[in-house]
């Protein structure tokens, strides 16, 4: 039987992870695994992004069950308990609001470019490799910086779950999924 | 009669659709993005689901099953 095209999506989620190390720009292009699992679930009502189109999940899943890097064990009972799913949310929104912060600041002139991709929020890795002069706004390009990180920062976390517990693991606490899945509820409930 | 099938924890569920991938029979679906729902009529109780969901949170029972 044919794949459909979907199952294929992980190729874009390789090649986005690929692409930030030649032009920071294409960094910009992460904004659709935000807005199109977001659109979906506010339309429609529904997680068909997770289920179907994320190719994170999928490359995760191609990493855990093809590769064979995960341990394939249960993951403990507190990660997955809401608690600790609506902090991780909470968290990353914090930080991301931080990222969004330090971009508002070089618009602002107050801060220059920072040619760096935080990993981990902790470790500023120097990243100017992948910037090129383009006479951009510099805060576009803090941004791109900015959201690259938020990006490599949790595709880290998620082969780290990946190879410690089951493949997928990233799912039980990805921002995006509790978020979706919490608009579902209340589109539900409405 | 007794019938093996997959239970699930609705409430630690974040329907993230792993089970409905790997079922052979179809039995899962996403009930409106909120948990995955089990057709009993169509589970096999084959356990497939069980080992691919990442929160562990499926379970196969026994079921009796009136004839």
């Amino acid at each position: 039987m044919k794949k459909p095209w979907y199952e294929y999506m992980w190729i874009i989620s390789v090649l986005y992870l690929i692409l930030g190390f030649f032009n920071i720009l294409f960094a910009w292009l992460g904004m659709f695994c935000f807005i199109i699992p977001l659109l979906i679930s506010i339309i429609k009502g529904n997680k068909s992004y997770c289920n179907k189109y994320c190719g994170r999940g999928q490359m995760l899943t191609w990493l855990g069950k093809k590769i064979g890097i995960s341990r394939k064990k249960p993951m403990p009972r507190w990660m997955t308990k809401k608690w600790f799913r609506y902090g991780f949310l909470a968290f990353f929104m914090i930080m991301f609001a931080q990222m969004i912060f330090v971009t508002f600041l070089v618009f602002k002139d107050v801060r220059g470019l920072s040619e760096t991709v935080k990993l981990l929020w902790t470790f500023k890795i120097p990243w100017s490799f992948a910037y090129k002069v383009t006479g951009l706004p510099l805060w576009i390009s803090q941004f791109a910086f900015g959201f690259y990180s938020v990006m490599l920062t949790s595709t880290i976390l998620g082969i780290i779950t990946n190879i410690l517990f089951k493949p997928r693991s990233w799912c039980i606490y990805c921002p995006m999924g509790t978020m979706t899945q919490l608009i579902c509820e209340i589109k539900d409930k409405s | 009669m007794a019938k093996r099938v997959a239970k699930l924890q609705k409430d630690l569920c974040v329907a993230c659709g792993t089970c409905v991938k790997v079922c052979p029979k179809n039995a899962i679906s996403i009930y409106k993005g909120k948990y995955a729902q089990v057709d009993e009529s169509k589970c096999i109780g084959c356990s497939l689901c069980a080992k691919e969901c990442p929160a562990s949170i499926i379970t196969i029972k026994t079921k009796e099953v009136v004839a």
